[in-house]
């Protein structure tokens, strides 16, 4: 069997006060291995991004435990969570946030430069990170002047350039028609993932779900079961 | 450059509307600062000019005096007294006052007269042309060669006028520290000949200077003076005198105080705006730095970075600016008042560090705030 990358377990979110409180996650319980693709799915308010945080070292949850290779993250200081991120971790935004004013080279470089990484080296890594999601010719541009799966591709090269484990995605296909969203998760699929990668998805694109190893339904705040795969539940 | 200041540089100069209007506003604001508060300096320093040119270490004068100018005449005894102040080293004359000469022409011009003591010649000008022995030659006076010189054509040595009837011929050129603030010429002659040439009052002392034994004399001679009636005052307390009345007894100082003040809050409302704004635009993409893995100091520094750039390259333009419109000004008005101080460019950056401060500290307070589970949540 796969070596676990994220194992969460009894994972637990209210938000708001009073009669305004609400039980945004419930128990949860969570498994993604390396070498796998993992959707979360499920309606808005399902609580599958707030989970996603949460397992992602972003969101504190009010109970539980988020193991990622092992380390109980929220165990950690806020300082080293956020170091944890930036070298574990991957993301991969809905509206993928590059700076408007960087160029796209500058923007895939950004983890490297927070990790204090030379300036010439994080470039260069960029550079064969753009070429891998074939952006090569698109380096000095800005971002602005991308299409909207080109901007894509940079914020993936951008969440892979420090060779993170885990990659999280938050709905990537969310701003792109149905061919080009396909065929960045293809791209995904056949280039990203690797035995030594494991990939969260929260997306409620069904035109994707066959890339996808197993696939969690959450409703309610609560992990319902496997639409494909695993569940994982003992 | 480190990586993340590189890229903090990159976001704000490649903004370049923003960056522009951010320049434009603290540029504006330094240059305004600098010019209103380099102004009252020069007039504050001319208004000092006789105090400054002179260098006594010690004034005595009737309490009532506010400036330099505005002499009230002390009885000879005074001299007398102030000699015999244990503390004393010497005590000499000064006469100071306004005079008209007829210049060779035929045309009027006011003037200044600086009569020094016949003896010591204590407080004589450092002359550029002649032979300070001639000040004691017949109708001798030392014309001064500053931003008012050419008032008096120009005069070489042999050069004469009329002064009350008398026959006054220049023997010297000298120069000195500082121009006078009325736009008058000054000219130096020996105390007796000041007071036979120009009409007195009974008392014709304007001033006593006064040299004492030690600095720890200072506060006694101070003190016995003031026992005497008069008063006494160190150069730089004479200076501070003249500086209080024109910045509290004249419009002088409360107008370029509103002037300085108001071109603060121009600087301070448009780069905090403008940057405020820039920090806004750029919020969520500093949360998904945040989330990717970036500390709340590293995005702190980012933006005190920005604003300390802007701030100082701003204060480095205004300042530059201010000097060359002063340097131009001069090329047509030689006896602008306007000097440059240290203490004006302290007083400016102070402002522009309080601009960048106030800019900063609402984006920074908006950075910590936003949470990276916000630019999941859209």
């Amino acid at each position: 069997m796969a070596q676990t990358a994220i194992e969460a377990i009894g994972l637990n979110k209210w938000f708001g006060e009073g009669e305004a409180r609400t039980h945004a996650v419930k128990d949860v319980k969570f498994e993604a291995c390396f070498g796998e693709i993992v959707y979360v799915v499920g309606p808005s308010g399902s609580g599958k991004t707030t989970m996603l945080s949460m397992i992602s070292g972003i969101l504190r949850p009010d109970s539980g435990t988020v193991k990622i290779e092992g380390t109980d993250i929220w165990s950690l200081k806020d300082d080293a969570i956020a170091e944890f991120r930036l070298h574990k971790i991957g993301f991969v935004f809905q509206d993928y946030h590059l700076f408007p004013r960087l160029t796209t080279e500058e923007n895939v470089a950004i983890p490297m430069i927070l990790q204090s990484r030379n300036w010439d080296d994080a470039i260069q890594a960029a550079d064969q990170n753009l070429d891998v999601v074939g952006l090569k010719g698109r380096a000095k541009l800005p971002p602005v002047k991308l299409s909207g799966g080109e901007q894509q591709r940079v914020a993936i090269a951008r969440a892979m350039v420090s060779r993170p484990d885990i990659l999280i995605f938050d709905e990537p296909t969310a701003s792109l028609d149905g061919d080009t969203g396909r065929l960045i998760i293809s791209f995904v699929r056949e280039h990203i993932l690797s035995d030594k990668r494991c990939i969260v998805i929260v997306t409620h694109d069904s035109r994707i779900f066959e890339f996808a190893d197993r696939i969690l339904k959450m409703e309610d705040g609560r992990v319902m079961g496997a639409m494909k795969g695993n569940f994982h539940e003992e | 450059m480190p990586g993340i200041l590189r890229i903090a540089y990159k976001l704000l100069v490649n903004d370049r509307a923003k960056f522009t209007a951010l320049l434009v506003g603290i540029t504006f604001a330094v240059f305004l600062m600098v010019a209103m508060t380099s102004l009252f300096a020069g007039v504050l320093n001319r208004a000092s000019a006789t105090v400054i040119n002179i260098g006594a270490r010690i004034w005595v004068m009737d309490p009532a005096v506010q400036t330099v100018a505005n002499t009230i005449p002390l009885p000879n005894y005074v001299l007398d007294e102030v000699r015999s102040i244990p503390g004393v080293k010497y005590a000499v004359p000064l006469y100071s006052g306004g005079a008209l000469l007829k210049l060779r022409d035929g045309f009027y011009q006011a003037a200044n007269i600086v009569g020094i003591d016949d003896t010591s010649l204590f407080g004589r000008p450092r002359l550029v042309e002649g032979n300070i022995q001639d000040i004691f030659a017949e109708n001798a006076f030392i014309a001064i060669d500053d931003s008012e010189f050419s008032k008096l054509e120009n005069p070489t040595i042999g050069t004469t006028f009329e002064l009350n009837d008398h026959r006054g011929v220049i023997v010297g050129i000298a120069k000195v520290a500082s121009s006078g603030l009325f736009g008058v010429p000054t000219l130096y002659t020996t105390y007796d000949r000041a007071l036979q040439y120009i009409p007195n009052t009974r008392f014709t002392i304007s001033y006593l200077l006064v040299e004492p034994k030690s600095k720890a004399d200072v506060p006694v001679i101070e003190r016995q003076v003031r026992a005497a009636g008069y008063l006494a005052l160190t150069r730089q307390e004479f200076i501070d005198k003249i500086t209080k009345f024109y910045m509290y007894q004249t419009g002088i100082g409360v107008n370029l105080l509103i002037m300085t003040v108001t071109s603060f809050i121009i600087g301070l409302s448009i780069s905090g705006q403008t940057f405020y704004t820039f920090v806004i635009e750029n919020l969520e993409k500093f949360g998904a730095l945040k989330a990717i893995g970036a500390k709340g100091r590293e995005l702190v520094l980012m933006i005190l970075f920005q604003a300390s750039l802007v701030a100082l390259t701003g204060y480095g333009a205004g300042v530059g600016l201010c000097s060359l419109v002063l340097w131009a000004t001069r090329l047509y008005l030689p006896d602008y008042a306007a000097i440059i101080t240290f203490a004006n460019l302290v007083l400016a950056f102070g402002m522009v560090v309080i601009i960048a401060a106030v800019s900063s500290y609402f984006g920074v307070r908006r950075v910590l705030k936003i949470e990276p589970f916000d630019i999941f949540r859209g």
